[in-house]
């Protein structure tokens, strides 16, 4: 598309990835210090646990992206596994 | 305006006739008004309570029943048809376009069915209906993919109408309302509906048809058939108590595949089934919080879903690819389709300010208030693991990763208008969550922007996002693959045929067995009775005559035993 190739995009330039990635680190340690700051409802007791929600969401990606990739050398198989026989 | 009576499909139904007979911009402004003029109708005439009744046979059908549950998703229904018919306004195809319209008032006839009989109607023309979408694409894969589709939509029909006869047996009313699982009729129709919703290890049509389809046909197809049995199940079910679990179980398991899976429009079928869990356990908890959550978490999954399936098709459609393998960097030519994409993105993964914020936290809230802590636990992890395969994973790899150097075009101006439309909704009904509330069918005193719960919300999902980042930054994650993972589908497309072969071979080996029997008494037998006497006999002369008093005696002789059996 006319001849886009040599235009710089906006995350071409390095500067705006790590502007990117520090406002994103930030934004995760002001969530987590107002845990310590805002009184929060708690319906339930593990939910008093200060940073629960933080700490469950990271540690339920990981797990999740481990698991998943031991999944795979259990399910993958070629692309065209379902074409032979049918 | 008009007859308040008049069943919501039937402007569908002629729609569909007239886009047949017609062509170009005529068509295409018939296909535009049908579901702006039906929508109005539905929204000032038609008052919760009507009901259109009519006698077939001994039986009382009734075509149209409004309540506020049915009315909820005659509304949706009425929406995700017009968006998607502008979404798929550029095409020059009558086959896809008469069956979008067919589809869409088949969906439309099922929610307002008032009897199981009008309801397995509607529920088996959504299968053949919407199977055209699927065929539409034209290729080997979509021809076979529809197949296996219709088997499974026409087993869920039949489970219906058999299911249907054993309650109206049972209970001497073919009424559509709450059905629960008391008797065998209740089991039956409980499996129609759940195949139709994708219950586990019968979901695999979801997953194996929807890819294949064309770009605008999934978006039609991703709106009515599932939505649709949420319905159905939101009426006949609520309160099972088996729903919990099963919905539990559709939340977690397919997002472990959506992380491996390198087709994104693959990828968003499984966490459709994962957002159809959340809905299922909202109508399995069953208090009037729970069931709102569900139906207006299905009432946003149309419109997040259908997004998301729009961006996905606008990239399939410029660049003949959906695969995450291929595909990288395209926010260069697709600006606007990328950010439209990440609107959706943020509505499926919960954002506050997003509609799916405000109808997840229904359920959510409902789990926890009714003590089931362990399923909230899980809904709680299937809500990170959405954020990480639908959330970052779609626009990630379609728009930023590497730069696959693929340039070209943005998405034509009708799919943006579409995709425009569904992102104003999704950012609308998540910032003024209280017009979406006002029309749920139950009371509902609940409001989601409490300190508490946006900022629980915002640290789960940012902290998912980091720890995509990590995963990222260290290489650990899994790379997109051209390759397929195998699911339940593995039973009945490799293990079934697999059985079939074995026992093909095992005939054809029996049969060669047998032809070598046949040969030793033709060679042995037949000639050491020729050379006796009775070679000379009438029967084996003429053989016609001889065969008929054979069979004869043996017709007599059967007759004589089936006499003295029965």
């Amino acid at each position: 598309m006319r001849g886009d190739d040599r235009q710089q995009h906006l995350f071409d330039k390095p500067r705006n990835v790590t502007l990117l990635f520090r406002i994103f680190y930030s934004a995760c340690a002001i969530l987590l210090a107002l845990d310590l700051v805002l009184h929060r409802h708690a319906a339930h007791a593990w939910e008093r646990l200060p940073g629960f929600y933080a700490l469950f969401g990271f540690v339920a990606c990981v797990t999740l992206v481990l698991i998943a990739k031991q999944l795979r050398r259990l399910l993958k198989r070629p692309e065209d596994y379902y074409d032979v026989d049918e | 305006m008009w007859m308040s009576e008049l069943p919501p499909f039937i402007p569908f139904l002629v729609a569909a006739l007239l886009a047949l007979l017609t062509r170009g911009w005529l068509r295409a402004a018939i296909m535009l008004a049908t579901p702006v003029l039906g929508g109005l109708h539905l929204w000032l005439d038609v008052a919760p309570g009507t009901t259109l009744t009519t006698g077939v046979l001994e039986f009382e059908l009734v075509p149209m029943r409004a309540d506020r549950l049915s009315l909820l998703f005659g509304y949706l229904f009425h929406i995700a048809a017009f968006i998607s018919v502008i979404f798929a306004l550029h095409v020059r195809d009558t086959l896809q376009h008469v069956a979008g319209l067919l589809y869409a008032g088949s969906a439309l006839g099922a929610v307002f069915a008032g009897d199981l009989i009008t309801l397995f109607i509607f529920w088996e023309l959504l299968a053949l209906s919407s199977v055209l979408l699927i065929w539409a694409r034209r290729s080997a894969r979509s021809t076979r993919a529809g197949i296996r589709y219709l088997l499974f939509q026409v087993t869920s029909g039949l489970l219906l109408l058999a299911g249907a006869l054993v309650h109206y047996r049972q209970t001497g009313t073919l009424t559509f309302d709450y059905i629960g699982l008391e008797g065998p009729g209740g089991w039956l129709i409980f499996l129609a509906f759940g195949i139709k919703c994708a219950f586990p290890l019968l979901h695999n049509w979801l997953t194996d048809a929807y890819p294949e389809s064309t770009p605008t046909g999934t978006v039609f197809l991703s709106a009515f058939t599932t939505k649709t049995a949420v319905y159905a199940l939101a009426r006949g079910y609520p309160g099972t108590d088996l729903l919990l679990y099963i919905g539990t179980v559709m939340t977690c398991f397919p997002i472990f595949y959506a992380v491996i899976e390198n087709d994104l429009r693959r990828v968003l079928a499984y966490s459709m089934i994962n957002q159809l869990g959340f809905m299922v356990c909202g109508i399995g908890i069953g208090t009037a919080l729970a069931l709102n959550g569900a139906v207006a978490h299905a009432f946003n999954d149309v419109i997040f879903k259908g997004l998301l399936f729009m961006s996905m098709g606008a990239v399939l459609y410029r660049t003949g690819s959906s695969k995450g393998s291929d595909l990288g960097g395209m926010y260069k030519s697709m600006p606007k389709t990328a950010l439209l994409c990440i609107v959706g993105a943020a509505s499926i993964s919960a954002f506050p300010l997003f509609s799916g914020f405000v109808s997840k936290s229904l359920v959510m809230s409902a789990m926890l208030g009714e003590g089931h802590n362990v399923l909230w636990l899980m809904l709680l992890f299937a809500s990170a693991g959405v954020f990480h395969h639908a959330g970052i994973k779609i626009p990630y790899f379609a728009f930023f990763a590497h730069d696959a150097g693929i340039r070209t075009a943005e998405a034509p101006r009708n799919m943006l208008l579409a995709m425009g439309l569904a992102a104003f909704l999704c950012i609308f009904i998540g910032s003024q969550p209280q017009y979406l509330y006002a029309l749920l069918p139950w009371e509902v005193d609940y409001w989601p922007y409490t300190t508490t719960h946006v900022l629980a919300q915002m640290q789960l999902l940012f902290f998912a996002a980091l720890a995509f980042v990590w995963l990222n930054k260290q290489g650990i994650y899994p790379p997109e693959l051209h390759a397929v993972n195998i699911d339940a589908e593995w039973l009945y497309r490799r293990l079934l045929p697999a059985g079939g072969r074995l026992v093909h071979g095992a005939l054809q080996r029996s049969m060669h067995v047998l032809s070598g029997v046949r040969q030793f008494y033709r060679r042995h037998v037949i000639s050491a009775y020729c050379r006796t006497t009775l070679a000379d006999y009438h029967l084996e002369g003429s053989w016609p005559t001889g065969n008929m008093v054979l069979w004869i005696a043996v017709v007599l002789g059967s007759y004589l035993l089936l006499d003295t059996v029965f």
